[in-house]
Protein backbone atom coordinates (compact mmCIF):
# COMPACT_ATOMS: atom_id res chain seq x y z
CA UNK A 1 0.00 0.00 0.00
CA UNK A 2 2.90 2.41 0.85
CA UNK A 3 4.35 1.70 -2.41
CA UNK A 4 0.99 3.48 -3.97
CA UNK A 5 1.03 6.33 -1.66
CA UNK A 6 4.72 7.07 -3.24
CA UNK A 7 3.90 5.75 -7.36
CA UNK A 8 1.02 7.88 -7.67
CA UNK A 9 2.24 11.11 -6.05
CA UNK A 10 5.37 10.43 -8.30
CA UNK A 11 2.79 10.03 -11.46
CA UNK A 12 1.11 12.45 -11.12
CA UNK A 13 4.31 15.38 -10.29
CA UNK A 14 5.39 14.03 -13.43
CA UNK A 15 2.15 15.79 -14.61
CA UNK A 16 3.97 19.07 -13.62
CA UNK A 17 7.07 18.36 -15.08
CA UNK A 18 5.80 17.56 -18.49
CA UNK A 19 3.56 20.64 -18.22
CA UNK A 20 6.56 22.59 -17.47
CA UNK A 21 8.75 20.59 -19.88
CA UNK A 22 5.93 21.34 -22.85
CA UNK A 23 6.76 24.57 -23.66
CA UNK A 24 10.93 23.95 -23.81
CA UNK A 25 9.89 20.60 -25.78
CA UNK A 26 7.57 23.00 -28.37
CA UNK A 27 10.06 25.59 -28.77
CA UNK A 28 12.95 22.90 -29.60
CA UNK A 29 10.84 21.00 -31.70
CA UNK A 30 9.98 23.91 -33.73
CA UNK A 31 12.78 25.98 -33.53
CA UNK A 32 16.03 24.32 -32.39
CA UNK A 33 16.08 27.16 -29.84
CA UNK A 34 17.32 25.42 -26.21
CA UNK A 35 15.68 28.63 -24.14
CA UNK A 36 17.66 29.00 -20.89
CA UNK A 37 15.01 31.37 -19.87
CA UNK A 38 12.52 28.79 -19.45
CA UNK A 39 12.52 28.42 -15.52
CA UNK A 40 12.93 32.09 -15.04
CA UNK A 41 10.04 33.08 -17.86
CA UNK A 42 7.34 30.51 -15.49
CA UNK A 43 8.59 32.27 -12.27
CA UNK A 44 7.81 35.75 -14.01
CA UNK A 45 4.66 34.21 -14.84
CA UNK A 46 4.14 33.27 -11.23
CA UNK A 47 4.38 36.51 -10.35
CA UNK A 48 2.19 38.44 -12.63
CA UNK A 49 -1.05 35.90 -11.20
CA UNK A 50 0.65 36.17 -7.86
CA UNK A 51 0.33 40.29 -8.25
CA UNK A 52 -3.08 40.05 -9.48
CA UNK A 53 -4.16 37.63 -6.71
CA UNK A 54 -2.79 40.19 -4.24
CA UNK A 55 -2.86 43.07 -5.01
CA UNK A 56 -6.44 42.76 -6.78
CA UNK A 57 -8.00 39.54 -5.25
CA UNK A 58 -8.29 37.75 -8.62
CA UNK A 59 -8.31 34.07 -8.23
CA UNK A 60 -5.35 32.65 -9.92
CA UNK A 61 -7.72 30.76 -12.37
CA UNK A 62 -8.50 33.66 -13.56
CA UNK A 63 -5.66 35.24 -13.30
CA UNK A 64 -4.22 32.91 -15.42
CA UNK A 65 -6.25 33.38 -18.69
CA UNK A 66 -6.03 37.24 -18.31
CA UNK A 67 -2.39 36.59 -18.08
CA UNK A 68 -2.69 34.30 -21.25
CA UNK A 69 -3.01 37.15 -24.01
CA UNK A 70 -0.02 39.03 -22.52
CA UNK A 71 2.18 36.01 -22.44
CA UNK A 72 1.71 35.59 -25.83
CA UNK A 73 2.63 39.22 -27.06
CA UNK A 74 5.72 38.19 -25.13
CA UNK A 75 6.23 35.20 -26.65
CA UNK A 76 6.16 37.38 -30.03
CA UNK A 77 8.05 40.04 -29.07
CA UNK A 78 11.05 37.63 -27.79
CA UNK A 79 11.03 35.97 -30.96
CA UNK A 80 11.29 39.30 -33.24
CA UNK A 81 13.95 40.08 -30.59
CA UNK A 82 15.96 38.17 -28.97
CA UNK A 83 15.60 34.25 -30.89
CA UNK A 84 15.01 35.47 -34.25
CA UNK A 85 17.99 38.08 -34.12
CA UNK A 86 19.81 35.06 -32.36
CA UNK A 87 19.26 31.93 -34.59
CA UNK A 88 20.94 33.34 -37.04
CA UNK A 89 24.53 33.64 -35.43
CA UNK A 90 24.58 29.75 -35.14
CA UNK A 91 23.30 27.22 -32.35
CA UNK A 92 25.10 28.44 -29.29
CA UNK A 93 23.99 32.22 -29.65
CA UNK A 94 20.39 31.54 -28.91
CA UNK A 95 21.94 29.26 -25.69
CA UNK A 96 23.65 32.33 -24.16
CA UNK A 97 21.19 35.09 -25.44
CA UNK A 98 18.31 33.05 -23.17
CA UNK A 99 20.59 32.63 -20.55
CA UNK A 100 21.21 36.61 -20.44
CA UNK A 101 17.55 36.77 -20.51
CA UNK A 102 17.27 34.25 -17.36
CA UNK A 103 19.79 36.63 -15.14
CA UNK A 104 18.07 39.36 -16.23
CA UNK A 105 14.31 38.33 -15.12
CA UNK A 106 16.02 36.83 -12.09
CA UNK A 107 17.36 40.45 -11.23
CA UNK A 108 14.77 42.28 -12.10
CA UNK A 109 12.19 40.03 -9.94
CA UNK A 110 14.78 40.69 -6.73
CA UNK A 111 14.83 43.71 -7.45
CA UNK A 112 10.86 44.45 -7.53
CA UNK A 113 10.09 41.73 -5.01
CA UNK A 114 12.99 40.97 -2.62
CA UNK A 115 13.72 37.81 -1.48
CA UNK A 116 11.00 36.85 0.55
CA UNK A 117 8.93 33.26 -0.71
CA UNK A 118 5.31 33.39 -1.93
CA UNK A 119 2.89 31.37 -3.02
CA UNK A 120 -0.55 31.03 -4.93
CA UNK A 121 -1.89 28.64 -1.97
CA UNK A 122 -3.54 30.57 0.27
CA UNK A 123 -5.71 32.18 -2.95
CA UNK A 124 -7.55 28.84 -3.84
CA UNK A 125 -8.99 28.04 -0.35
CA UNK A 126 -7.56 24.90 0.70
CA UNK A 127 -7.64 23.23 -2.82
CA UNK A 128 -3.60 23.08 -2.47
CA UNK A 129 -3.81 20.50 0.73
CA UNK A 130 -7.40 18.66 -0.38
CA UNK A 131 -7.11 15.20 -1.42
CA UNK A 132 -9.40 12.67 -2.45
CA UNK A 133 -9.13 8.96 -0.85
CA UNK A 134 -9.15 5.94 -3.30
CA UNK A 135 -10.32 2.91 -1.78
CA UNK A 136 -7.27 1.28 -0.09
CA UNK A 137 -6.09 4.19 2.31
CA UNK A 138 -4.65 6.02 -0.95
CA UNK A 139 -4.59 9.52 -1.28
CA UNK A 140 -4.21 11.84 -4.17
CA UNK A 141 -4.08 15.69 -3.88
CA UNK A 142 -6.41 17.09 -5.73
CA UNK A 143 -4.20 20.10 -6.49
CA UNK A 144 -1.21 17.36 -8.15
CA UNK A 145 -5.07 15.70 -10.50
CA UNK A 146 -5.83 19.24 -11.55
CA UNK A 147 -2.03 19.56 -13.04
CA UNK A 148 -1.44 16.39 -14.09
CA UNK A 149 -5.23 16.60 -16.37
CA UNK A 150 -4.18 19.66 -17.29
CA UNK A 151 -0.66 18.71 -18.97
CA UNK A 152 -2.80 15.57 -20.83
CA UNK A 153 -5.09 18.52 -21.89
CA UNK A 154 -2.34 20.74 -23.36
CA UNK A 155 0.07 17.77 -24.30
CA UNK A 156 -2.85 16.43 -26.41
CA UNK A 157 -4.41 19.86 -27.69
CA UNK A 158 -0.77 20.61 -29.07
CA UNK A 159 -0.92 17.19 -30.71
CA UNK A 160 -4.25 17.71 -32.27
CA UNK A 161 -3.02 20.80 -33.22
CA UNK A 162 0.18 20.02 -34.93
CA UNK A 163 -1.17 16.87 -36.53
CA UNK A 164 -4.54 18.24 -37.65
CA UNK A 165 -5.26 21.73 -38.35
CA UNK A 166 -3.61 24.14 -41.14
CA UNK A 167 -1.85 26.46 -38.64
CA UNK A 168 -0.23 22.59 -37.34
CA UNK A 169 1.27 21.46 -40.83
CA UNK A 170 2.27 25.36 -41.20
CA UNK A 171 4.56 24.95 -37.98
CA UNK A 172 5.66 21.83 -39.15
CA UNK A 173 6.81 22.33 -42.29
CA UNK A 174 8.12 25.37 -41.20
CA UNK A 175 10.27 23.63 -38.16
CA UNK A 176 11.38 21.22 -40.79
CA UNK A 177 12.64 23.02 -43.69
CA UNK A 178 11.61 26.95 -43.22
CA UNK A 179 13.46 27.63 -47.26
CA UNK A 180 11.05 25.02 -48.42
CA UNK A 181 8.18 26.65 -46.72
CA UNK A 182 8.97 29.95 -47.99
CA UNK A 183 8.57 28.24 -51.57
CA UNK A 184 5.01 26.88 -50.65
CA UNK A 185 3.84 30.52 -49.48
CA UNK A 186 4.27 29.83 -46.10
CA UNK A 187 5.65 33.01 -43.96
CA UNK A 188 8.04 31.30 -41.86
CA UNK A 189 8.81 34.28 -39.86
CA UNK A 190 5.48 34.69 -39.16
CA UNK A 191 5.06 30.93 -38.57
CA UNK A 192 7.70 30.63 -36.00
CA UNK A 193 6.56 34.25 -33.95
CA UNK A 194 3.35 31.91 -33.34
CA UNK A 195 5.16 29.01 -32.13
CA UNK A 196 6.92 31.49 -29.81
CA UNK A 197 3.74 32.61 -28.42
CA UNK A 198 2.02 29.33 -28.19
CA UNK A 199 5.24 28.62 -26.09
CA UNK A 200 4.86 31.88 -23.63
CA UNK A 201 1.28 30.63 -22.93
CA UNK A 202 2.40 27.02 -21.89
CA UNK A 203 4.90 28.58 -19.66
CA UNK A 204 2.11 30.63 -18.10
CA UNK A 205 0.44 27.28 -17.39
CA UNK A 206 3.42 26.26 -15.63
CA UNK A 207 4.21 29.48 -13.83
CA UNK A 208 0.56 28.98 -12.05
CA UNK A 209 1.46 25.44 -11.46
CA UNK A 210 4.24 26.18 -10.00
CA UNK A 211 2.83 28.51 -7.51
CA UNK A 212 -0.17 26.87 -6.66
CA UNK A 213 1.86 23.86 -5.55
CA UNK A 214 4.78 25.06 -3.82
CA UNK A 215 6.79 28.25 -2.96
CA UNK A 216 7.91 30.07 -5.17
CA UNK A 217 10.98 33.37 -5.30
CA UNK A 218 12.87 35.23 -7.75
CA UNK A 219 15.82 32.79 -7.98
CA UNK A 220 13.61 29.34 -8.33
CA UNK A 221 13.68 29.62 -12.19
CA UNK A 222 16.94 27.68 -12.69
CA UNK A 223 15.84 24.82 -10.76
CA UNK A 224 12.58 24.73 -12.97
CA UNK A 225 14.19 24.73 -16.06
CA UNK A 226 16.31 21.58 -14.54
CA UNK A 227 13.42 19.46 -14.30
CA UNK A 228 11.96 20.87 -17.64
CA UNK A 229 14.54 19.80 -19.08
CA UNK A 230 15.75 16.39 -17.45
CA UNK A 231 12.11 15.60 -18.54
CA UNK A 232 12.83 16.49 -22.05
CA UNK A 233 15.67 14.76 -22.30
CA UNK A 234 14.64 11.46 -20.54
CA UNK A 235 11.27 11.26 -22.88
CA UNK A 236 13.20 12.28 -26.53
CA UNK A 237 13.84 16.35 -27.70
CA UNK A 238 10.96 17.81 -29.23
CA UNK A 239 8.57 14.92 -29.20
CA UNK A 240 5.58 15.47 -26.90
CA UNK A 241 4.36 12.00 -25.74
CA UNK A 242 8.00 11.64 -24.94
CA UNK A 243 7.31 14.83 -22.70
CA UNK A 244 4.78 13.20 -20.71
CA UNK A 245 6.75 9.94 -20.11
CA UNK A 246 10.10 11.48 -19.19
CA UNK A 247 8.09 13.93 -17.00
CA UNK A 248 6.76 11.05 -15.16
CA UNK A 249 9.50 9.02 -15.05
CA UNK A 250 11.49 12.23 -13.73
CA UNK A 251 8.38 12.62 -10.78
CA UNK A 252 8.79 8.85 -9.87
CA UNK A 253 12.25 8.94 -9.36
CA UNK A 254 11.95 11.81 -7.01
CA UNK A 255 9.14 10.39 -5.43
CA UNK A 256 10.99 6.90 -4.52
CA UNK A 257 14.53 8.92 -3.35
CA UNK A 258 12.41 10.75 -1.09
CA UNK A 259 11.40 7.85 0.72
CA UNK A 260 14.56 5.95 0.42
CA UNK A 261 15.93 9.07 1.94
CA UNK A 262 14.73 12.23 2.90
CA UNK A 263 17.31 14.27 1.16
CA UNK A 264 17.24 11.86 -1.80
CA UNK A 265 14.06 13.95 -3.84
CA UNK A 266 16.88 15.87 -5.96
CA UNK A 267 19.90 12.95 -6.19
CA UNK A 268 17.54 10.36 -7.41
CA UNK A 269 16.12 12.29 -10.04
CA UNK A 270 19.63 13.60 -11.87
CA UNK A 271 20.23 9.89 -11.36
CA UNK A 272 17.78 8.95 -13.32
CA UNK A 273 18.03 11.25 -15.66
CA UNK A 274 21.95 10.67 -16.44
CA UNK A 275 21.62 6.80 -16.18
CA UNK A 276 18.78 7.47 -19.43
CA UNK A 277 20.95 9.92 -21.02
CA UNK A 278 24.07 7.38 -20.64
CA UNK A 279 21.96 4.41 -22.12
CA UNK A 280 20.66 6.49 -24.82
CA UNK A 281 24.33 7.50 -25.98
CA UNK A 282 25.77 4.01 -25.90
CA UNK A 283 22.66 0.96 -25.63
CA UNK A 284 19.44 3.06 -27.18
CA UNK A 285 21.19 3.96 -30.47
CA UNK A 286 22.74 0.71 -31.14
CA UNK A 287 19.88 -1.18 -30.37
CA UNK A 288 18.18 1.15 -33.29
CA UNK A 289 20.72 0.70 -35.78
CA UNK A 290 20.13 -3.00 -34.84
CA UNK A 291 16.63 -2.83 -35.48
CA UNK A 292 16.53 -1.19 -38.58
CA UNK A 293 19.21 -3.52 -39.81
CA UNK A 294 17.07 -6.63 -39.00
CA UNK A 295 13.84 -5.19 -40.88
CA UNK A 296 15.99 -4.92 -43.73
CA UNK A 297 17.39 -1.41 -43.92
CA UNK A 298 14.17 0.57 -45.16
CA UNK A 299 16.21 4.02 -44.71
CA UNK B 1 5.67 39.45 -70.79
CA UNK B 2 5.07 37.43 -67.70
CA UNK B 3 7.86 37.89 -65.97
CA UNK B 4 11.36 39.65 -66.75
CA UNK B 5 14.74 40.69 -65.32
CA UNK B 6 16.97 43.46 -66.14
CA UNK B 7 20.51 44.01 -65.31
CA UNK B 8 20.44 40.94 -62.72
CA UNK B 9 24.01 41.22 -60.82
CA UNK B 10 25.14 39.05 -57.88
CA UNK B 11 28.40 37.76 -56.69
CA UNK B 12 30.41 35.56 -54.04
CA UNK B 13 32.80 37.19 -52.45
CA UNK B 14 35.05 37.70 -55.40
CA UNK B 15 33.42 35.43 -57.71
CA UNK B 16 30.78 37.55 -60.42
CA UNK B 17 28.06 34.77 -60.77
CA UNK B 18 25.73 36.73 -62.59
CA UNK B 19 26.47 39.47 -64.87
CA UNK B 20 23.92 42.15 -65.62
CA UNK B 21 21.66 39.33 -67.13
CA UNK B 22 18.51 39.96 -68.72
CA UNK B 23 16.10 37.59 -68.60
CA UNK B 24 12.58 37.29 -69.68
CA UNK B 25 9.40 34.71 -70.47
CA UNK B 26 6.28 35.21 -71.95
CA UNK B 27 2.80 34.01 -71.00
CA UNK B 28 2.07 30.23 -71.91
CA UNK B 29 6.22 30.16 -73.29
CA UNK B 30 8.61 27.30 -71.72
CA UNK B 31 12.05 28.09 -71.81
CA UNK B 32 14.94 25.97 -71.08
CA UNK B 33 18.21 27.30 -69.75
CA UNK B 34 21.56 25.03 -70.10
CA UNK B 35 25.15 26.17 -69.48
CA UNK B 36 28.18 24.13 -67.73
CA UNK B 37 28.60 23.87 -63.82
CA UNK B 38 28.63 27.17 -62.24
CA UNK B 39 27.07 29.58 -65.54
CA UNK B 40 24.88 30.79 -62.45
CA UNK B 41 21.97 29.41 -63.93
CA UNK B 42 20.54 28.07 -60.40
CA UNK B 43 21.55 31.57 -59.24
CA UNK B 44 19.44 33.10 -61.29
CA UNK B 45 16.44 30.64 -60.68
CA UNK B 46 17.23 31.74 -57.02
CA UNK B 47 16.40 35.16 -57.74
CA UNK B 48 13.34 35.26 -60.02
CA UNK B 49 12.27 32.93 -57.17
CA UNK B 50 12.86 35.04 -54.51
CA UNK B 51 15.26 32.84 -52.32
CA UNK B 52 18.18 35.27 -53.78
CA UNK B 53 18.26 39.14 -53.87
CA UNK B 54 20.43 40.26 -56.37
CA UNK B 55 22.93 43.02 -55.84
CA UNK B 56 21.64 44.99 -58.59
CA UNK B 57 19.34 44.43 -60.81
CA UNK B 58 15.32 44.30 -60.78
CA UNK B 59 12.80 41.62 -61.50
CA UNK B 60 9.36 42.15 -62.71
CA UNK B 61 5.77 39.84 -62.46
CA UNK B 62 3.07 40.80 -64.27
CA UNK B 63 4.49 44.56 -64.70
CA UNK B 64 5.09 44.92 -60.92
CA UNK B 65 8.38 45.36 -59.78
CA UNK B 66 8.50 42.43 -57.02
CA UNK B 67 12.76 42.41 -56.45
CA UNK B 68 11.74 42.94 -52.87
CA UNK B 69 9.39 40.49 -52.22
CA UNK B 70 10.58 37.03 -50.68
CA UNK B 71 9.65 33.59 -51.93
CA UNK B 72 6.76 33.38 -49.53
CA UNK B 73 5.24 36.41 -51.22
CA UNK B 74 6.50 35.57 -54.56
CA UNK B 75 4.68 32.35 -53.90
CA UNK B 76 1.38 33.56 -53.23
CA UNK B 77 1.36 35.79 -56.24
CA UNK B 78 1.95 32.65 -58.73
CA UNK B 79 5.37 31.77 -58.96
CA UNK B 80 5.94 28.08 -57.80
CA UNK B 81 9.61 26.57 -57.53
CA UNK B 82 11.27 22.87 -57.62
CA UNK B 83 14.47 22.30 -56.10
CA UNK B 84 17.25 20.17 -57.55
CA UNK B 85 17.30 18.03 -54.60
CA UNK B 86 13.47 17.37 -53.35
CA UNK B 87 13.10 18.71 -50.35
CA UNK B 88 9.59 17.29 -48.91
CA UNK B 89 8.20 17.87 -45.17
CA UNK B 90 9.17 14.46 -44.55
CA UNK B 91 7.04 14.21 -41.37
CA UNK B 92 4.13 14.73 -43.39
CA UNK B 93 2.06 12.38 -45.76
CA UNK B 94 2.46 13.24 -49.05
CA UNK B 95 -1.25 14.57 -49.39
CA UNK B 96 -0.62 16.94 -46.57
CA UNK B 97 2.44 18.26 -47.85
CA UNK B 98 0.26 19.17 -51.12
CA UNK B 99 -2.60 20.74 -49.04
CA UNK B 100 -0.56 22.72 -47.06
CA UNK B 101 1.13 24.06 -50.31
CA UNK B 102 -2.20 24.74 -51.55
CA UNK B 103 -3.97 26.32 -48.10
CA UNK B 104 -0.71 28.96 -48.17
CA UNK B 105 1.12 29.16 -51.11
CA UNK B 106 -2.48 29.15 -53.55
CA UNK B 107 -4.90 30.84 -50.44
CA UNK B 108 -7.12 27.92 -51.57
CA UNK B 109 -10.10 27.24 -49.07
CA UNK B 110 -10.69 23.99 -47.62
CA UNK B 111 -12.93 22.04 -50.72
CA UNK B 112 -11.44 24.01 -53.50
CA UNK B 113 -7.64 23.38 -51.31
CA UNK B 114 -8.63 19.25 -51.88
CA UNK B 115 -9.50 19.51 -55.10
CA UNK B 116 -6.36 21.52 -55.83
CA UNK B 117 -4.49 18.73 -54.47
CA UNK B 118 -6.38 15.94 -55.93
CA UNK B 119 -5.61 17.45 -59.07
CA UNK B 120 -1.89 17.75 -58.80
CA UNK B 121 -2.15 13.96 -57.46
CA UNK B 122 -3.37 12.76 -60.86
CA UNK B 123 -1.17 15.13 -63.16
CA UNK B 124 1.32 13.49 -61.09
CA UNK B 125 0.69 9.74 -61.09
CA UNK B 126 0.87 9.99 -56.80
CA UNK B 127 -2.58 9.24 -56.38
CA UNK B 128 -1.37 5.41 -55.05
CA UNK B 129 1.12 7.10 -52.92
CA UNK B 130 -1.01 9.70 -51.18
CA UNK B 131 -1.25 8.44 -47.89
CA UNK B 132 2.55 7.32 -47.80
CA UNK B 133 4.54 9.31 -45.35
CA UNK B 134 7.35 11.22 -47.97
CA UNK B 135 10.03 10.23 -45.97
CA UNK B 136 9.02 6.33 -47.09
CA UNK B 137 8.97 7.65 -51.23
CA UNK B 138 11.99 6.83 -53.46
CA UNK B 139 14.29 9.63 -55.54
CA UNK B 140 11.63 9.45 -58.23
CA UNK B 141 8.33 10.16 -56.44
CA UNK B 142 10.24 12.86 -54.41
CA UNK B 143 11.17 14.50 -57.43
CA UNK B 144 7.21 14.02 -58.47
CA UNK B 145 6.10 15.62 -55.11
CA UNK B 146 8.49 17.94 -55.55
CA UNK B 147 6.46 19.18 -58.69
CA UNK B 148 3.09 18.26 -57.74
CA UNK B 149 3.46 20.28 -54.50
CA UNK B 150 4.52 23.88 -56.29
CA UNK B 151 1.48 22.67 -58.48
CA UNK B 152 -0.83 22.93 -55.16
CA UNK B 153 -0.11 26.22 -54.90
CA UNK B 154 -1.78 27.36 -58.43
CA UNK B 155 1.53 28.53 -59.83
CA UNK B 156 1.41 31.23 -63.18
CA UNK B 157 4.79 30.23 -63.87
CA UNK B 158 7.02 27.18 -62.55
CA UNK B 159 10.88 27.38 -62.15
CA UNK B 160 12.45 23.97 -62.15
CA UNK B 161 15.60 23.03 -61.01
CA UNK B 162 17.27 19.80 -62.99
CA UNK B 163 14.24 18.05 -62.05
CA UNK B 164 15.73 14.86 -64.33
CA UNK B 165 18.94 14.71 -62.76
CA UNK B 166 19.40 11.17 -61.09
CA UNK B 167 16.65 9.42 -63.02
CA UNK B 168 16.34 6.06 -65.82
CA UNK B 169 15.78 7.36 -69.49
CA UNK B 170 11.93 5.72 -68.69
CA UNK B 171 11.74 8.33 -65.27
CA UNK B 172 12.70 10.65 -67.51
CA UNK B 173 10.63 9.86 -69.86
CA UNK B 174 7.05 10.15 -67.71
CA UNK B 175 8.73 13.33 -65.70
CA UNK B 176 8.89 14.76 -69.46
CA UNK B 177 4.84 13.57 -70.30
CA UNK B 178 4.28 15.07 -67.03
CA UNK B 179 5.73 18.40 -67.61
CA UNK B 180 4.50 18.81 -70.88
CA UNK B 181 0.40 17.75 -69.71
CA UNK B 182 0.96 20.98 -67.07
CA UNK B 183 2.56 23.08 -70.55
CA UNK B 184 -0.73 21.83 -72.13
CA UNK B 185 -2.65 23.57 -69.36
CA UNK B 186 -0.86 27.08 -69.74
CA UNK B 187 1.71 27.37 -66.86
CA UNK B 188 4.95 29.31 -68.21
CA UNK B 189 7.68 26.95 -67.72
CA UNK B 190 11.52 27.98 -67.55
CA UNK B 191 13.76 24.43 -66.65
CA UNK B 192 17.08 24.06 -65.94
CA UNK B 193 18.61 20.82 -67.37
CA UNK B 194 21.48 19.24 -67.83
CA UNK B 195 20.06 16.31 -69.91
CA UNK B 196 19.52 18.47 -73.15
CA UNK B 197 17.43 15.23 -75.07
CA UNK B 198 14.67 15.37 -72.31
CA UNK B 199 14.60 19.08 -72.12
CA UNK B 200 13.76 20.38 -76.13
CA UNK B 201 11.33 17.40 -76.33
CA UNK B 202 9.24 19.97 -73.84
CA UNK B 203 10.70 23.69 -74.47
CA UNK B 204 9.86 26.11 -77.21
CA UNK B 205 13.25 28.23 -76.97
CA UNK B 206 16.13 27.49 -75.53
CA UNK B 207 18.55 29.87 -73.79
CA UNK B 208 22.43 29.32 -72.89
CA UNK B 209 24.43 30.47 -69.86
CA UNK B 210 28.18 30.95 -69.33
CA UNK B 211 29.93 32.56 -66.64
CA UNK B 212 27.43 34.68 -65.12
CA UNK B 213 25.71 35.88 -68.54
CA UNK B 214 23.36 34.99 -71.44
CA UNK B 215 25.98 33.68 -74.79
CA UNK B 216 22.57 32.25 -76.71
CA UNK B 217 19.23 32.51 -76.44
CA UNK B 218 16.34 31.20 -79.30
CA UNK B 219 15.37 28.30 -81.31
CA UNK B 220 16.77 25.10 -79.28
CA UNK B 221 18.13 24.15 -82.02
CA UNK B 222 19.85 26.88 -83.23
CA UNK B 223 21.18 27.57 -79.79
CA UNK B 224 22.90 23.78 -79.88
CA UNK B 225 24.27 24.50 -83.23
CA UNK B 226 25.48 27.59 -81.95
CA UNK B 227 29.59 27.92 -82.33
CA UNK B 228 30.09 29.39 -78.88
CA UNK B 229 27.41 27.08 -76.70
CA UNK B 230 29.44 24.32 -78.27
CA UNK B 231 32.57 25.55 -77.15
CA UNK B 232 31.29 26.69 -73.82
CA UNK B 233 29.18 23.70 -72.64
CA UNK B 234 29.19 20.60 -74.80
CA UNK B 235 32.98 20.70 -74.83
CA UNK B 236 35.91 21.22 -76.90
CA UNK B 237 35.55 17.84 -77.73
CA UNK B 238 33.50 17.53 -80.19
CA UNK B 239 34.29 21.02 -81.73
Amino acid sequence: MSWINILIPGILLGGYYALLASGLSFLFGVMRIINLAHGSLAVLAAYAIWIMADRHEINPFIGVLILLPFMAMLGWALHRLIFERSLKGGALIPILSTFGLAMLIDNLLFQNFGADTRSLAPYVDSLAYDSWELPGNVYVGQLSVIVFVTALLVLGGLHLLLAHTHLGRRIRAAAQDSDAAQLVGIDARRTYAIASAIALMLVALAGLSLALRTTFDPYAGPLQLIFAFEAVVIGGAGSLWGTLLGGVILGVAQSVGAHVHPQGFLIAGHLVFLIILIARLYVLDRLAVGLRRLRGGSQ
Amino acid sequence: MLLSASGIHHRFGSLVVLNKVDFSVSSGEAVGIVGPNGAGKTTLLNVLAGALRPLAGEVRFRDAAITGLDAAERCRLGIGRSHQIPRPFLGMTVFENLITAAMHGGRFLAEEGHQRCIDSLQLTGMMQVANRRADTLGLLDRKRLELARALATDPALLLLDEIGGGLTDGEAAELVGIILEIRRRGITIVWIEHIVHILVQVVGRLICMDAGQVIADGDPKTVLGDKEVIDAYLGGVAA
